[in-house]
């Protein structure tokens, strides 16, 4: 086992995480908590790898998956917003929709041969670096470089930009920022359909560069939903968010390595030897995305900060707050 | 302010109405929520026929295949009750869940750990395959009920004592309960390296309607069997609970208005975690109930998502359980038929649209529309 080679594909699988998580973060800093990642993510990386089999550019399945991100996120905007549904219900419809949605329009998909996939590069003076150089700048796909820069931009435009501090006061006192002229209706729509986008996007990032192909319901196995589970654990905060997913990502690629070698720590490996103690391994993303959880609602309690305070309801101007 | 642009004019002049929606000030009619999920679902059909027709399918030919597949005679529509019964059972839970706002995810996992216990009364073996049946019955019923209930527990307490989102804490036990289980399907009761545990003993089967084709021929091949009953006292009973009992007062008014309620003093914590391991319970005894009805042994795909669809089939049924008995042979039969037609991620996609339509046509119980005539200047 190389650490730097985990590490390397930790930080390639943790982007998947990375841009689900950060476009969750920015629909629930605008109020409206969005569980149907898994289901966009789904949706995305059918769309993308559908899009790349038939017309062999990657580049157009990954527009069109972040599109059908987008979309379906639309729809959980218009019935949360508009409708004023309950948005934990919604939210998992939209997990049934896009799977649904997946599944029948990848029919066969998962026949489909080989597809160009989105390139990968080295950086040329970073890759030198040590340590660093190998795990971050060698040989990532261009969608790795792509998440390095989200997570920076997306901290500064939330924290110092001017339609930043109207997305946190659309997510924290709705009725304050109506009256100051703030738009809340047009912008959780949009900061909705910007959190689809980049499910979408997630999606796209496992069929096009990290796993390629179409596993049905096993291409997303439930990422979906460990980034919401980071959101929390994060405090709605990207930088956070970065560390999380990348640590995710690596222990997922763990899990996968450990089950390679004969021999662990100077000892014949049990993984390799009964590969059912596997299953356990497996496990662990999920118990640990629940220690996770953990850790954020208790760190949450004793801060009493967390969650933006109108995450959850629906904005009707008439309606006292 | 603009003026108005002349093709607004024209539509104006045309169709001197304009759509009003207020909110609804008075008592929504007795007969309006049936009639608007009903219209929810009928819509849902239009649209899951469209999307038929958009990878194409016949959208008629198909419904009317899946009529056919589901109810078309005694055989088919006892299979369409078979499958009903797991979905009953999670209907149950979820409703419980859902009527004090505990979102409880997990019925797929508690399930499968209800299937578990079940199956290690009989292959640990906990009682030996001599016992008599209804013994073995009972304590495998009992065992899915606690295997249910402990797993609801976790996210429950998690819920009570440190204020953990439970939506993604009982899934994550869900992923977490199909690696347990699969554990033991391949490692520890594995028949001969297949994945599948052995067969259980006959005294570990539940009766079905085929059992008594000596006395009434008709029941010949007919594989409902005694979960259905089980689910139905269980609907009858959770429906008393709810709505007649002061715990279930408790639940509604917690799920409403959770500060009143611990004002009034109601241990809102206790009762998280009481009605998590009652919901994982019922959801367990449908694991168990599956097992020991249908498939006779414990393997990997002994659910085609009956939790998820429970979710659906409590929403649909307004959270009320004896209208959940008659949902989840709706969709038992959407199950059923979907196995049979392709593409085969249909049968999700069709709940998906029919649970996004009906939480739509809420919007219509809470606000009126009304056409209000537009005053010529």
């Amino acid at each position: 086992m190389d650490w730097i080679v985990i590490l390397q594909a930790g930080v390639a699988s943790g982007t998947v995480l990375l841009f689900a998580t950060i476009g969750e973060i920015l629909a629930e800093r605008s109020g409206v908590m969005n569980l149907g990642v898994e289901g966009m993510m789904l949706l995305g990386a059918m769309a993308a790898f559908g899009v790349a089999v038939r017309t062999g550019n990657p580049w157009l399945g990954l527009l069109i998956a972040m599109l059908a991100g987008g979309l379906l996120a639309l729809l959980h905007g218009l019935v949360t917003i508009h409708f004023q549904a309950d948005q934990v219900v919604s939210g998992l419809t939209l997990t049934f929709l896009g799977t649904g949605l997946a599944l029948v329009f990848g029919e066969g998909l998962s026949k489909a041969g080989a597809i160009s996939l989105l390139p990968t590069a080295s950086i040329p003076l970073l890759s030198r670096v040590p340590i660093l150089g190998p795990i971050l700048f060698t040989d990532q796909s261009a969608l790795v470089y792509a998440g390095y820069l989200l997570v920076p931009a997306a901290w500064y435009y939330i924290n110092r930009t001017r339609p930043g501090l109207h997305l946190r006061a659309i997510g924290e006192f709705p009725a304050a920022a109506d009256a100051l002229g703030i738009n809340v209706i047009r912008l959780r729509y949009l900061y909705v359909f910007a959190g689809g986008v980049l499910a979408g996007l997630a999606g796209a990032t496992i069929s096009l560069a990290i796993s390629p192909g179409w596993f049905s319901e096993m291409t997303t196995s439930g990422q979906g939903w460990i980034a919401i589970g980071l959101v929390i654990f994060a405090q709605w905060d990207p930088l956070r968010a970065a560390g999380g997913a990348y640590a995710f990502g690596a222990l997922r690629r763990l899990i996968i390595d450990l089950q390679g070698p004969t021999m662990l720590l100077g000892m014949r490996n049990p993984f390799y030897y009964n590969p059912y103690l596997g299953l356990w391994l497996q496990m662990l993303p999920y118990a640990f995305t629940i220690v996770v959880l953990v850790i954020g609602s208790r760190e949450a309690m004793r801060k009493r900060l967390g969650a933006p305070a109108a995450l959850g309801t629906p904005y009707v101007r008439s309606q006292k707050v | 302010m603009a003026e108005p642009k002349p093709a607004a004019e024209k539509w104006k002049a045309a169709f001197p109405w304009r759509v009003s929606i207020e909110p609804r000030i008075t008592n929504v009619p007795r007969w309006l929520p049936p009639l608007v999920s009903l219209g929810a679902l009928v819509l849902a059909l239009v649209m899951g026929g469209i999307v038929l027709a958009a990878v194409g399918g016949n959208p008629l030919q198909t419904y009317l295949h899946m009529a056919r597949a589901a109810f078309g005679d005694l055989g088919v529509l006892s299979d369409t009750l078979t499958k009903a019964t797991p979905i009953l059972l999670c209907g149950l839970a979820c409703s419980l869940a859902f009527r004090m706002k505990l979102w409880n995810i997990g019925a797929e996992g508690q399930f499968f750990l209800g299937a578990w216990a079940a199956s290690a009364v009989v292959l640990l073996p906990v009682l030996p395959g001599t016992a008599p049946k209804f013994l073995m019955l009972l304590a495998m019923a009992m065992a899915g009920l606690v295997g249910g209930a402990l797993w609801g527990a976790v996210p429950g307490l998690l819920k009570a004592k440190l204020n953990v989102n439970e939506v993604l804490t009982t899934l994550m036990m869900n992923y977490i309960a199909i690696s347990w289980n699969n554990f033991f399907i391949f490692a520890v009761w594995s028949e001969r390296g297949f994945q599948m545990s052995p067969v259980f003993p006959n005294s570990a089967w539940m009766p079905r309607l085929a059992d008594y084709a000596r006395q009434v021929p008709v029941f010949a091949g007919l594989t409902t069997h005694l979960g259905l009953v089980v689910g139905l006292v269980a609907a009858a009973i959770l429906w008393w609970v709810l709505y007649r009992s002061q715990w279930g007062f408790e639940i509604q008014m917690t799920g409403d208005n959770p500060r009143a309620a611990r004002y009034a003093g109601i241990n809102v914590g206790r009762n998280t975690v009481l009605v998590m391991m009652l919901s994982g319970g019922l959801a367990g005894l449908a694991g168990m109930s599956e097992i020991s009805g249908v498939v006779h042994r414990l393997q990997g795909a002994i659910s085609p998502g009956y939790g998820f669809t429970g979710i659906i089939v409590a929403w649909l049924a307004k959270l009320n359980p004896l209208v959940v008995a008659p949902v989840s042979i709706l969709f038992g039969a959407l199950i059923l038929a979907g196995r049979e037609i392709q593409p085969s991620g249909i049968a999700k996609l069709l709940q998906g649209i029919i649970l996004f339509c009906l939480i739509s046509s809420e919007v219509l119980l809470r606000y009126r529309i009304r056409f209000v005539r537009v005053m010529q200047a």
